[in-house]
């Protein structure tokens, strides 16, 4: 029984593993690859199948007026918007996250699960509803295909994210920990930055971890908002599938586009396993 | 110089959580709130603290009034029955956090924190990080930097009910010691619990609170020796004391199914009915007693509590060691008719063992 359960439970493991790793395999030699290789035949192992070139890779660094695809400044672009965004959303979301944990609020018929509910529902409508709004008032505010006007946008979309997760975090926190913090002189300022923040990291890590990968993945505002001005790495890989698709670029666009995200995701995973992110506050 | 509070109200909800409270604390002296959960003893330590803003009455101290002062003005100090403590700082971190947040000299806090070390027993503990802790050490921990901080109140709420057994009785010395010699005279000690017990073992002024209200007050003993009624006397015994409906003529005390000769002290009672109580302990297995049957066998460390049944009267006895017995099993109790109290229909002491209204 003990054997058969190993078995299933490492076959599994492999067949997943294999389902998830072969794409990106594949996006790997293809990155490699030139026009023969790709269009002539399948062919599969380097050197053998095929001659590897670094002309996919080549490319993406030069400037069009000389043939190429430049994908540089899209990049830090896609950084810039990810990160303010991300940086405000959080720093935002946690403070509103904190006040709607901890205080209770009274407007009317509104109550704190009604602004927790408010900031959720934001990502709750379908992102097509938004965007003519978002069209809209960017036109009017005059920042449509700008930088900034990207960051606004990625804020509202981010900073629910923020709020949900840095909520649930702080009501997870013991309200007596601030409470001991008061007693011990602290004013309520103080007792947010110098005891609940320093005890909130791991959630505060969570948040930043989605806000990052959702902001960075985002495809459909930055198609939206954007013409010639600026551009977003998602929407410059995706332009790349023209008529005649150059696969082997494509596929090197698409593998430093994820490069990020793995890496943050290999953080994220080593701060998990050395069992900070629980057992912190029991 | 005393911490008084004047018909103290607090309702945030259908329920009173205080319920017209007064108090005169004074300092130097230990006070102990004894009531059931939610009998609204943490609210009460909340509203000293100023974490609580209660909806009508007065609190001063010193002759000031506190409610103008918020809770980080107020140098107060509590120990939660959850063990709060700062988990991002270690054990010495944890104790100086108030005393740093105080601005104190380096070298006084030096001194404050080594003597709170020492007072908890945790020499040695310094560096180690919160979660590495036991949940006794958590709670020292929390109480090094309640003394530490050298407040004049000092607020303890149910701080042992989370430990274990063993760990309760232990600490429990232990604060009975620390409260006698480690305090200075100029502190408030306010200790809430639910264990009878403990209000006997500390010794203090007691306070019962049921539904935010205050049933009696007065020093441990009295409350031991003279409930004023039928909720007290359930509330500062355990187990519960046994109420047993009975009528009263001039010989006997006549229950439902058994007859017990009437004690000296109720000789003044008229003879009528009464609910009549009876500890737990003094009740006694004897082989000329009345038969009951035993409905549950409980042994907890050195004793063995008996449930007891005979018709619809229902009894605990408490007999001191322990003792093998089977379920349905029929025993012979006899009982310490001195000891009985006589409550009134509407559950008021109307006579006691120890004194009142035995003429």
């Amino acid at each position: 029984m003990e054997k058969l359960y190993t078995f299933l439970k490492y076959t599994f493991i492999t067949l997943w593993t294999v389902f998830i790793v072969a794409p990106f395999l594949w996006a790997v030699s293809t990155s490699f690859k030139d026009f023969q290789s790709v269009n002539s035949k399948v062919t599969y192992i380097p050197w053998l199948d095929f001659e590897p070139t670094l002309e996919g890779w080549r490319v993406l660094v030069k400037s069009p007026a000389r043939g190429g695809v430049d994908i540089v400044e899209p990049y830090f672009n896609s950084i810039f918007v990810t990160c303010t965004a991300s940086l405000v959303s959080i720093v935002l979301g946690t403070l509103a996250a904190y006040a709607l944990s901890r205080f209770t609020f009274k407007a009317g018929f509104i109550r704190n699960n009604d602004i927790t509910f408010f900031f959720i529902s934001q990502r709750i409508m379908p992102p097509i509803v938004l965007s003519i709004p978002f069209f809209i008032f960017l036109s009017t505010i005059g920042l449509l295909d700008s930088l900034l006007g990207l960051v606004v946008v990625y804020i509202v979309l981010l900073m629910p994210i923020a709020v949900w997760i840095m909520v649930d975090f702080f009501n997870r926190v013991p309200k007596e920990l601030d409470e001991t913090a008061l007693i011990d002189g602290c004013n309520p300022y103080q007792a947010f930055y110098k005891v609940v923040l320093p005890n909130s990291i791991p959630g505060l890590i969570v948040a930043g971890m989605f806000c990052i990968i959702f902001g960075w993945i985002d495809f459909f505002f930055a198609f939206i908002l954007t013409f010639t001005e600026v551009q977003l790495l998602p929407v410059k890989v995706v332009a790349l599938n023209s008529s005649i698709t150059p696969w082997w670029s494509l596929s090197a666009s698409a593998l430093i586009s994820v490069a990020p995200l793995i890496i943050v995701a290999f953080v994220v995973e080593r701060y998990l396993s050395k069992g900070n992110l629980s057992g912190a506050l029991k | 110089m005393n911490l008084i509070g004047e018909h103290i109200t607090y309702k945030p909800d259908d329920q009173f959580h205080l319920n017209d409270v007064s108090f005169n604390f004074k300092k130097g002296n230990l006070y102990t709130i004894l009531g059931r959960t939610l009998s609204g003893k943490t609210t009460f330590l909340k509203t000293i603290a100023g974490l609580l803003n209660p909806d009508s009455g007065n609190l001063s101290f010193e002759k000031k009034d506190f409610s103008k002062f918020p809770v980080w003005e107020r140098n107060v100090a509590m120990v939660y029955q959850q063990f709060i403590n700062y988990p991002h700082l270690n054990v010495y971190e944890n104790i100086i956090f108030p005393l740093k947040q105080r601005k104190l000299s380096k070298d006084k806090i030096k001194a404050d924190v080594e003597e709170a070390l020492k007072t908890v027993g945790l020499i040695g503990f310094e560096n180690r990080k919160i979660q590495e802790l036991s949940g006794g050490q958590q709670q020292r921990v929390a109480l090094a930097r309640s003394l530490a901080k050298k407040a004049k109140i000092l607020l303890l709420d149910e701080p042992l009910v989370n430990l274990d057994y063993k760990l309760r009785e232990q600490l429990r010395e232990e604060f009975k010691k620390i409260f006698s010699e480690g305090m200075s005279q100029e502190t408030i000690l306010i200790y809430s619990t639910t264990d009878p017990q403990e209000v006997m073992e500390l010794n203090g002024e007691v306070i019962v609170l049921d539904e935010g209200k205050v049933l009696q007050k007065g020093p441990a003993k009295e409350i031991f020796e003279n409930p004023l009624n039928l909720k007290v006397a359930e509330i500062s015994n355990d187990p519960p004391m046994n109420i047993l409906k009975g009528l009263k003529n001039s010989d006997n005390l006549n229950f439902e199914n058994i007859s017990i000769k009437s004690p000296k002290h109720f000789k003044n009672l008229e003879n009528q009915n009464y609910n009549f109580g009876i500890r737990a302990s003094e009740i006694k297995l004897d082989d000329n007693g009345e038969e009951f049957e035993i409905e549950l066998a409980e042994i907890s460390g050195s004793e063995t509590l008996l449930h007891l049944k005979k018709g619809n009267s229902k009894l605990i006895a408490l007999i001191e060691e322990v003792m093998n017995f089977k379920i349905h099993q029929k025993v012979k109790v006899i009982f310490n008719s001195n000891k009985f109290y006589a409550f009134n229909q509407s559950g008021e002491l109307v006579s006691s063992p120890y004194g009142i209204n035995n003429g």
